[in-house]
């Protein structure tokens, strides 16, 4: 039976449902707003919303003082690098797991999932080590790497349950009709998975592009990413305000930008399965 | 060449013998047709011999040549499968060329035999379509396709009409005997229909529980049933059976007679008995009797004029040359 629903209770929700949605924004629009105004204006009491002198001077001495677009390059190399090498070794591992589960598959998942479950800094010393000791601290190849380990689980998780959904039937027409385990995958398999596959990879570049804890740690300069960059404006001799908001829209901006047009990917992707 | 041979072949899940060792041989050519109830493992036979599932013992021949451990991709055989099995994301055109563009054919060559194929099966104006815009008879004929472009050396089908409505079912029957009497390939056909066994198989394979109850023509199997099992499962409707004293009198612990051996009248005959449903279905009509001496129901094939209804008292009287005897063990007494 369809619920009953009154005006006024429609009009109550959706005023909720904004006032939740605004809420969740604010912390965002108030930076890009603060990134706009002067530093006495950034710790004004009581702050002023939209009536202050704008100004675009703090955009101009961020990028002075620290290059933007060195940071910015690594981030999509590293968010990138490390997206596409991890759905190269998660498509096959999901792919056995989906289509070819063994009786321990589930404990599988459920380890690789355990390791979501340790906190960062409990392996950040081994880690901080072996990467010293082969060359890898502070290059965009590092970041690649440990980013990928720590979000490969997620892409495998996601990407099983997409494939799961996948007929087995039509896995196996594909292997009579002559095609390799590498055609199978890529002409069957990855082509009806595509909205899964894309779904992933989105959530995966935003993952990778929002990490702090493993950039800061393991970059000084030349690999440092748009977080880096951030952090570089909370310094110890004090805040400004205006400059870390300049910076910190610097750095959400593409991100951003990239989330509000794959939104509908996004979800289409996250609820993918959930209805048949 | 077509010629399949199965030896000693077993296949288990875990501790489940699915498929007890058997032995079983296809000619080439032939129109085979598995048969059984479900769960018999007619279906996992099939998988076997496609390669899609490991036996656990035996050795499986294609044409001479062991083919146990070879890839279903390398076995040259073709698959058609119950749920149809196409690619969701390619037009027919490109299901029907997937199998040539995985042998590496030429786009033109691909072409010419996707044409052939879709002309033979009448798909010519659906080729640019998806599966998702064909009917389910369509579908099934993209998915016969499929299979016959690639030349192979058996067609495999896995209960291929089970998802089509009646109608469509008797449609795609013929097609596949003419594709059959076309084409001259051998093919497995599993079924658990055993109308589609007797309509379109030259060879008919009875399974139960994993095992041969009998190999042998649709005739041989209608008219010399090796058990009562074979007997109750081919015919339809299905054979009566008669245990007790009528049976002792033959020599026999049950005899079975078909509906259509079974003389009707309303005087006199061997065994008196009063209608219970009668079914006009117009060519035939079948009556449901229930026995006076009180040792079941026989049900009973009659003209399709034939007048009695329900509570009238008729007598039935069976042909003795079609008359089947069985042991206490089930099997056939000659």
């Amino acid at each position: 039976m369809a619920r009953n629903v009154t005006p006024a209770r429609k009009a109550t929700v959706t005023a909720v449902a904004w006032i939740i949605g605004l809420a969740i924004f604010f912390p965002i629009l108030w930076t890009i707003l603060t990134s706009f105004k002067t530093e006495a204006e950034a710790i004004a009491s009581p702050p002023s919303f939209v009536l202050f002198d704008w100004t675009l001077e703090n955009f101009a001495i961020v990028q002075e003082r620290s290059d933007y677009f060195r940071h910015f390059l690594n981030s999509v190399i590293i968010s990138l690098g490390s997206t596409a090498l991890g759905l190269i070794i998660a498509i096959p591992a999901a792919w056995s797991m989906a289509f070819v589960p063994t009786k321990r598959t589930k404990h599988v998942l459920m380890w690789m999932l355990s390791t979501k479950m340790l906190p960062p800094v409990g392996v950040l010393v081994p880690i901080y080590l072996i990467f010293r000791d082969v060359g890898l601290l502070d290059t965009q190849a590092g970041l690649v790497i440990v980013l990928t380990l720590i979000n490969l689980p997620i892409i495998v998780w996601m990407l099983y349950t997409y494939f799961r959904e996948i007929p087995v039937d039509i896995l196996e027409a594909a292997r009579m009709d002559g095609a390799t385990l590498r055609s199978e995958i890529i002409h069957v398999l990855m082509p009806m998975a595509v909205p899964g596959i894309a779904s992933t990879l989105l959530l995966n570049i935003i993952l990778a592009w929002n990490e702090a804890f493993w950039t800061l740690n393991l970059t000084a300069a030349k690999a440092a990413p748009l977080t880096a960059f951030i952090a570089a404006y909370s310094s110890p001799e004090g805040l400004f305000y205006a400059k870390l908001s300049a910076a910190s829209t610097l750095a959400i901006a593409p991100i951003l930008i990239m989330g509000w047009f794959s939104q509908r990917q996004l979800v289409r992707g996250l609820t993918f399965g959930a209805v048949k | 060449m077509g010629q399949i041979r199965l030896d000693a072949v077993s296949k288990s899940f875990g501790d489940v013998e699915v498929i007890r060792p058997l032995d079983l041989e296809i000619s080439d050519g032939e129109f085979v047709v598995f048969v059984g109830p479900s769960g018999c493992g007619k279906s996992t036979l099939l998988r076997l011999i496609a390669g899609l599932e490991d036996v656990t013992s035996g050795r499986i021949e294609i044409d001479g040549v062991d083919a146990t451990a070879v890839p279903p991709a390398k076995r040259r055989l073709a698959m058609v499968f119950q749920s149809y099995a196409l690619y969701p994301h390619m037009s027919v055109r490109k299901n029907i060329a997937f199998p040539l563009r995985m042998a590496g054919l030429g786009k033109d060559e691909q072409m010419r035999k996707v044409e052939e194929a879709a002309r033979v099966l009448n798909l010519t104006e659906y080729l640019d379509r998806r599966p998702r815009q064909l009917s389910g008879g369509q579908r099934q004929r993209v998915a016969i396709g499929r299979a016959i472009v690639r030349d192979p050396t058996a067609f495999l089908f896995d209960e291929p009409l089970s998802n089509l409505d009646a109608a469509l079912r008797v449609n795609m029957r013929l097609e596949i005997s003419e594709l059959h009497q076309s084409l001259e390939t051998t093919m497995v056909y599993v079924t658990h229909d055993q109308v589609e066994a007797m309509t379109m198989a030259e060879k008919i394979v009875v399974l139960q529980e994993g095992v041969i109850e009998q190999v042998g023509s649709p005739m041989e199997l209608y008219s010399a049933p090796r058990n009562r099992f074979v007997a109750g499962f081919i015919g339809s409707p299905t054979m009566n059976f008669v245990n007790g004293e009528e049976a002792a009198r033959r020599g026999a612990h049950s005899i079975g007679i078909r509906p259509e051996h079974l003389t009707i009248s309303t005087t006199d005959g061997a065994w008196q008995g009063t209608v219970g449903v009668a079914e006009h279905l117009g060519s035939d009509t079948f009556l449901y009797v229930h026995l006076s001496d009180g040792s079941g129901t026989l049900t009973v094939r009659a003209g399709g004029e034939y007048g009695a209804g329900h509570g009238d008292t008729v007598y039935l009287t069976p042909d003795p040359a079609k008359l089947h005897r069985f042991d206490a063990a089930g099997l056939r007494i000659e």
